[in-house]
Parts: C-alpha cells; structure tokens; sequence
C-alpha cells in the first residue's frame, strides 16, 4: 500500500473522441492529487486514441498512459479489464477512478476483483481524509434515501463518479505532461465476447443523460396528451422530457424516459417534477439533480419535501401559465 | 440449460420515504415496522430473464440467496414463479459483507452446485446499490460476463445477448458457461401462478452454512470485506424547500419561472 502514488482517470474514448466523462474526472481528480501532493495521469483505453494525448495534457493530466490496440476497438470487458490491470500494475496508483457509464459500472468492478479489492460506483462526492489519506468515498445508497461513507484498506481504490458530478478544468493548451505506451499484449483468443452489432436507437430531442434540465412527469399527469403539454415546456427549456413509472407502466411515454431505480440515473442543472409523489424508486434516479423543483398539488409529498422549490397546486394550471413566463422570460 | 440466479431479500423499495430510518448508533437501515421485505427488484428481473431462456430451450434454474432472517415466503418467490430449486446461504457468518465478500461466498456456492451454462444477477440491488457482485462472481470464477442486459437468446452452447449502451444496445455472442447482469429492460417479471405458489409452499430450499461450501468464516460477511463503511446518513432536506405563493395557481406558476430566471436556474 505504501507504494501507491498517485490519482489515475480512466478517460472513456467515444466516437474517437475524449468523452465528457473524462474532463470531469480530470478536473476532480486534480483535486484530489493536489489535496495528496500526488501526480494526476490519465488513460487512453482503445484503438487509434494516441491522437487524444494532448486534450487529456491539457485537462490537467501529468502523464497519459496509452494502450492503443486494433483488439481494442470495441470496448469489451475481457480485453479492456487486461488493458487495465497491466496500466495499473505498472503505475502502481493510490486511486483509479472511473465514470458511472455504461463502461465504466462494467469495467470498474471486474478490474478491482481483478486487482483483488472492491469498488464504489456512482460516488457524488470523493475526498482525500487529510490524516489517513485515505479516499472518503461518497455514494447514494437504498436508492439515495441514504448516502454512505466508503472507503478501503486495499490499494488501489477504485471508484467510478457519476456523471456531472465534478467539475472539469478549464483546457489550457500550454500544460506540458509526459506520454507512457503500454503494450496491451493481448491474445485474441481472450477475448471470448465478440461484438456482432451496435444499434443506435434515435431520441427524439435530447437526451435524458445528456440534459441539463429535464421536465418530468408522473402519474398525475393522468395520459399520454399531458405530456404534450410537458414536451411544449421542454423544447422552450432546450430540456428533455422524463418520467416517473407510472406513465412508462401505463405506455404513455416510452419505457425509456423512466427516471429512476429501476430506469435512468440523471442529475441535471435543473429536474422540474411535475405530479411526481416522489417514491425512493423515482428519487433514486434524480436525487443527483442539482436543483429540484416540485410542482404538486400535495404539499406532503415527499418530492416537495426534496425539492429547491414548489408550487403547491394543479399542474393544469400551473404549467400553461408557467410555461408562458418562461417564454417571456427567454425572449426578453 | 443449467442457470443459476442470485437474488436477495431486501427492504421494499417501494415503502413511503417517510418509513425510511438509520441507527446511526449501528450505521444500519431500520427496516420499516409492518411491512413485509421483497425480493429485489433487479434479482426478479433476472430470475424472468431465466424463466424466458427456459420457455424457449427447456433447462433447470437454481436460485440462490444469502442472508439472515430470510422469510421463507419471500425467498420463495422465485420459486413460485417457477424457478426448479432453491438455495439459501444462512448464516450468521454471512453477516455484514460487502460486494467482495458476497461474490466470493456466492462463487463458491456456485462451485459447489457444479453444473452451469448462464448465471445470472440483477443489474444491482435497491438497497446497497453496489453493482458489482455479478461482475465479482465471473472474476472469481474466471467466467466472462455482460452486464446491463436487456435480451438473451440461446443456442448451441453460445448465448447471444443484447447490452445496453448510452445511446441503444449493442448484440453481443458469447460461449458458455458466462454470467449476465439483467436490467429492467428484459420486460416485466411474471406474477406466480397459483400452480406456482402451491408448488413452492411444498418445495423445502436447501439451506447451506458456511462449512458445507467449504468457506473459512474469515473471507465471508463483515470479516471479508475489502471495503469499510465509515458512516450511514439520511440526507438532510427538511426545511430547505421554499414554497412559491401567488394569488392565484397561474400567478405562482409566473412567480417560479420568475424565481428560477432569479436564480440564474436557466
């Protein structure tokens, strides 16, 4: 353990491009070093990434360690866990984090079994304890009506950060970092997944992952026509439309809008919950949000108790009017 | 077919907030006066996920679950939806583990039963939210593993599975043996049939302690664990929320969107 130095951000590459995930991680993982008096280095994980060095450099990595690998193309557990055990056996880091994506819950779990440790997913917040060192470890627990203190004795500690829960550093072109290849050494045989074909299902509008706000709607909303009236409200926002689940259960919305345990994890800027009671289920899917608003016609509902604001009342009402003064609002 | 699904009983994720309590004295979950625990909502999804591989190709499904206090009505209920087997690690050296200590007693259980193609585990569990005993489990046995699943389809000692990715699925082919963590995705559970549930009062689960899979008490429950919980707290929202008044519902509606413009929200 005492030979653990160091903050390592596992930086997502998407479409051959470094994804927003990484930048975030940099950006808290430059807290953390600076808080240990450590090194920050980043890792490229794929095919073709040696191109992205310079953007990770200028995030606020000191090293870039590369593993560029044809085998590496598609991102699959067997590979990219060898991938990275290799990096983390040869960097020796004190913390490795990772995002709470798609790859990341994957990869993070099976490379700390493989390291012979367990991992913390989805953290909302990750500090240095300034005695032991050790990383405090942050996350929502029985579906964010409780948050839990991890940490752990065995090095190194993997984490993955929920999305948009760090800030990113502002890029400067002018940092200057150091480049290490690793050589995957990888044997095709492996690799006993074989990807046979990726399908793109098209949203229409943005994004619930992506969004900064969302408009949300549960089953108060009472029909598929009501969230017309919550769609009109999110394309004046530049918002995407979510839901609790009754509205998914009851086909009003696709299944895909369900925000919540059992749907999407988000955390926008700004979560607008209209007719949503606000069960554990639904709260553990945006309790990450930085603002809540709660539009209720129960003041007792727990999702007005969570929430910044709220408007106690009929949302047939509220939205309309609410909507106008947004747009007012926007123009002027 | 062989598969083997892992489940656990866990406190009712639907329970009204309010009935939520911590001791914090013990940084342990109080679970809520008069109200019956549940099997986990993701462990149902994966015992549905086994059910639907086994209307197509036929097979046997043992479900597994490990835990103190398990209620036998809840346990069973993978059971009574029409799972073959049932087995139940119960013992006070389970206690208190973490995803480390969990996947390892759950592999070597898995050892024990000896005959597998396709293991499966929820996406994560609605009370510890780890996410990560599925993926341990294939480490540990030295399987591969996809997690997020939303489809499975098999034939010919190879699965091939649909996995969640940000932007739509990706298929992938696996051999077998493999573990899968299945997302809601896979479609709703089934309700038991009454069939079912007769079956399942009859049916009695085999019960294993640590010593009859070989395990040394060290590596299991709060004694194996690799991660430390330093502290359980409920986060504190009371009082924070600021109600926007107006004379009128569309008054108030023009008095928020003013407020959050104010706030610079949007």
């Amino acid at each position: 353990m005492a030979d653990n130095k160091g903050v390592m951000a596992y930086c997502e590459v998407a479409d051959g491009k470094l994804a927003a995930i990484g930048a975030e991680l940099l950006g808290g993982g430059r807290k953390l070093a600076d808080d240990l008096g450590e090194e920050l280095v980043a890792v490229l994980v794929g095919s073709g990434v040696s191109g992205l060095v310079q953007e990770a450099i200028a995030l606020g990595a000191e090293k870039v360690y590369v593993v560029d690998d044809e085998l590496l193309k598609e991102y699959q557990a067997d590979s990219y866990v060898a991938a990275m055990e290799k990096v983390a056996m040869q960097a020796m880091p004190r913390i490795i984090m990772l995002g709470q994506t798609n790859v990341g819950r994957d990869l993070a779990p099976r490379l700390a079994f493989r390291l012979g440790t367990a991992a913390s997913l989805d953290c909302l917040e990750l500090a240095i304890d300034a005695d032991s060192k050790a990383l405090l470890q942050t996350k929502p627990v029985y579906g964010g009506n409780a948050y839990a203190v991890f940490t752990t004795e065995y090095y190194p500690q993997v984490v993955t950060a929920r999305v948009k829960s760090m800030q990113p550093l502002e890029r400067d072109d002018s940092r200057k970092g150091e480049v290490i290849n690793v050589d995957a050494g990888l044997d095709a045989s492996a690799i006993r997944t074989r990807v046979v074909e990726k399908v793109v299902e098209e949203v229409e509008g943005i994004k619930l992952e992506d969004a900064s706000i969302i408009v949300s709607g549960g089953r108060g909303i009472g029909g598929a026509d009501g969230f017309k009236q919550l769609e009109e409200l999110a394309k004046i926002l530049k918002a995407a439309v979510g839901a609790s689940r009754p509205p998914c259960d009851n086909a009003w919305v696709p299944a895909g809008l369900q925000v919540g345990l059992t749907g999407k994890i988000v955390s926008p800027d700004l979560y607008i919950a209209i007719a949503i009671s606000g069960s554990s289920q639904h709260m553990s899917g945006c309790s990450g949000s930085k603002n809540i608003v709660a539009i209720n016609k129960d003041p007792e509902a727990n999702i007005v108790k969570q929430a910044r604001f709220a408007v106690i009342g009929d949302w047939k009402k509220i939205i309309p009017a609410f909507t106008e003064k947004i747009k007012e609002l926007m123009a002027g | 077919m062989n598969m083997i699904v892992c489940v656990k009983q866990v406190i009712d994720p639907e329970a009204p907030p309010a009935t939520f309590k911590i001791d914090t004295s013990t940084n342990q979950v109080v679970p809520p006066a008069g109200m019956s625990p549940v099997i986990d909502p993701y462990g149902e999804y994966a015992v549905e996920a086994a059910l639907k591989i086994k209307d197509a190709v036929g097979g046997k499904i043992t479900a597994i679950s490990l835990g103190t206090n398990q209620l036998r009505d809840v346990v069973k209920k993978p059971l009574s939806m029409g799972a073959d087997e049932l087995v139940l690690l119960e013992d006070e050296a389970y206690d208190g583990g973490d995803s480390f200590s969990t996947a390892f007693a759950l592999a070597a259980v898995i050892k024990k039963i000896g005959e597998y193609d396709l293991i499966l585990c929820g996406r994560e569990a609605s009370d510890w939210n780890a996410g990560q005993v599925g993926s341990g489990i294939a480490e540990i046995l030295g399987l591969p593993s996809i997690t997020l699943v939303k489809k499975i389809d098999v034939a010919d000692g190879k699965a091939r599975i649909e996995r969640l990715t940000s932007d739509g699925y990706e298929v992938i082919e696996v051999s077998l043996p493999a573990v899968v963590t299945v997302s809601n995705e896979i479609g709703e559970p089934r309700y038991p049939t009454i069939k079912g549930i007769m079956g399942a009062k009859k049916k009695d689960p085999t019960v294993w302690t640590p010593a009859d899979v070989g395990l040394d008490p060290a590596q299991i429950g709060a004694a194996g664990r690799k991660t430390k919980m330093l502290k359980l707290f409920q986060p504190a929202h009371e009082g924070q929320v600021e109600i926007i008044e107006g004379e009128s519902p569309e008054e108030s509606a023009a008095n928020l969107a003013s407020k959050l413009r104010e706030a610079k929200i949007f």
